[in-house]
């Protein structure tokens, strides 16, 4: 018996995207969309949510945020990369401070395409993720706390002062 | 007179029944907002999918403090239904909520934290009200005891109509309802992500879960109280009260915790204190 698929609850995270695709993540809740009739409720909370939606691309400023929000989420729990600029970087993958999409940081399971990813497709990405989240709770599948190397590399690349 | 049967019934049937009212508060708010809204058992499922997680505390002690939450709420409800003393039932109920309070304290977060002190401010606000109610069931009935007053020819409300209106206002406090969801709330609403429920996960947020579905029976059940010389009236009645309750939900705002302690106060000082001073006067003093 599996409730899991009955019950998901995303949390959202906004990395350096422009809005665009958080705005239709918001669009899914309006009564046009009522993502809430599957269940899916939108909590605020890393430690109640099953499933991690992140808009935009990973950047030095929100590196840590990612990493911390992934690893307080308990097992089973998926990842979702909504919008093109979480999928890849898109259009910014060549800025400087752009590290690329979201799988450079954290396992992601579902890429949601689209420039900005519209709501159906985002809802599509959602229930995709439900049978990845199902598949991961039969196999008894815990996620490994994930540490980010690259930043204490960055770290070192520095002048010492030149910062402060 | 402790009736053990109806105490069981309660521990029986008041998660399923208590899961049921939760669904359909959430349908009724789906349509109230124009949604098509989840089936009425998605509280069933949500459980059932809290207990599928891992369970992620920051320590051991929250746990126990959640078990404790669970077991003195249905204490409480239990009491109540096996007609026990309602200044019993009353301190049970501020026991069980204290424990929630300790359970939020015990994980070292500021989140956690300011959802325990609202969590403690609610229970303030509600207090008062809540002991001037078992205080006025006394007068009316001159019995504290649930049994005597359910099963009472005396119209309780019509002696009673202020702190009747006073109950009223602190159930929204108690069932976690705007205005006054300032500690944590239900369906997809957050203030300070989640008050005192931020730190708990999986288990026993669901624990946690079930206990406010006994909450909600034992406080339906505290309405009916007030209309016990007629069990028809008082079932309709009850219903009443708890649609006018989801209404209230979804036409207002979260107020500041100030106003919400400032005026359950004085709604209990205004509505229940001159009702009980005029029950004494027209019972010709203190009887």
């Amino acid at each position: 018996m599996t409730y899991l698929a009955k019950s998901p609850w995303i949390i959202h995270y906004d990395a350096s995207s422009c809005n665009g695709c958080d705005i239709e993540i918001l669009a899914c809740l309006t009564p046009m969309y009522d993502v809430e009739r599957f269940g899916i409720i939108n909590t605020g909370n890393p430690k109640h949510a099953d499933i991690f939606v992140v808009t935009g691309s990973v950047n030095e400023q929100n590196r840590e945020v990612i990493l911390n929000i992934y690893n307080q989420m308990p097992d089973p729990k998926v990842a979702v990369a909504v919008g093109i600029c979480a999928t890849s970087g898109g259009v910014f993958r060549e800025c400087y401070n752009v590290a690329g999409g979201i799988d450079k940081l954290i396992p992601v399971d579902v890429y949601v395409m689209g420039c900005a990813a519209r709501p159906e497709s985002i809802i599509d990405g959602i229930v995709t993720a439900l049978g990845i989240l199902e598949k991961k709770r039969s196999e008894g599948a815990s996620a490994p706390v994930v540490t980010d190397h690259h930043m204490n590399k960055e770290h070192h690349k520095h002048a010492e002062g030149g910062v402060q | 007179m402790i009736n053990i049967v109806w105490g069981i019934v309660f521990v029986l049937l008041a998660p399923v029944i208590g899961g049921l009212v939760a669904g359909i508060d959430r349908k009724i708010t789906a349509r109230m907002q124009g949604r098509v809204g989840p089936s009425i058992l998605q509280p069933f499922y949500d459980v059932g999918k809290l207990f599928e997680k891992e369970q992620a505390v920051v320590n051991e002690t929250q746990i126990f403090y959640a078990i404790c939450y669970f077991i003195f709420m249905i204490f409480t409800g239990a009491l109540f239904f096996a007609s026990g003393d309602l200044l019993l039932v009353v301190f049970a109920l501020t026991l069980a909520q204290i424990f929630l309070v300790l359970g939020a304290f015990s994980a070292n977060s500021p989140y956690s934290y300011v959802g325990a002190e609202r969590e403690l401010l609610q229970i303030m606000a509600y207090e008062p009200m809540v002991i001037i109610t078992a205080v006025g069931m006394y007068v009316a009935t001159k019995s504290f005891n649930v049994g005597d007053i359910a099963t009472t020819t005396v119209p309780i409300v019509l002696l009673l109509p202020g702190i009747f209106l006073g109950f009223l206002y602190v159930l929204t406090i108690k069932l976690r309802k705007s205005p006054f969801d300032i500690s944590t709330s239900h369906h997809a609403h957050q203030e300070i992500v989640k008050g005192v429920t931020t730190e708990f996960s999986g288990p026993s947020l669901g624990l946690i879960e079930i206990t406010h579905w006994y909450e909600t029976i034992f406080l339906l059940g505290f309405v009916y109280l007030f209309f016990g010389f007629n069990p028809l009236i008082g079932v309709v009645a009850v219903i009443i009260v708890y649609l006018l309750e989801i209404l209230i939900d979804n036409t207002n705002a979260r107020v500041k915790w100030q106003l919400a302690v400032k005026s359950s106060w004085l709604i209990a000082i205004i509505v229940g204190v001159v009702n009980l001073a005029a029950l004494y006067f027209l019972a010709g003093g203190v009887p």
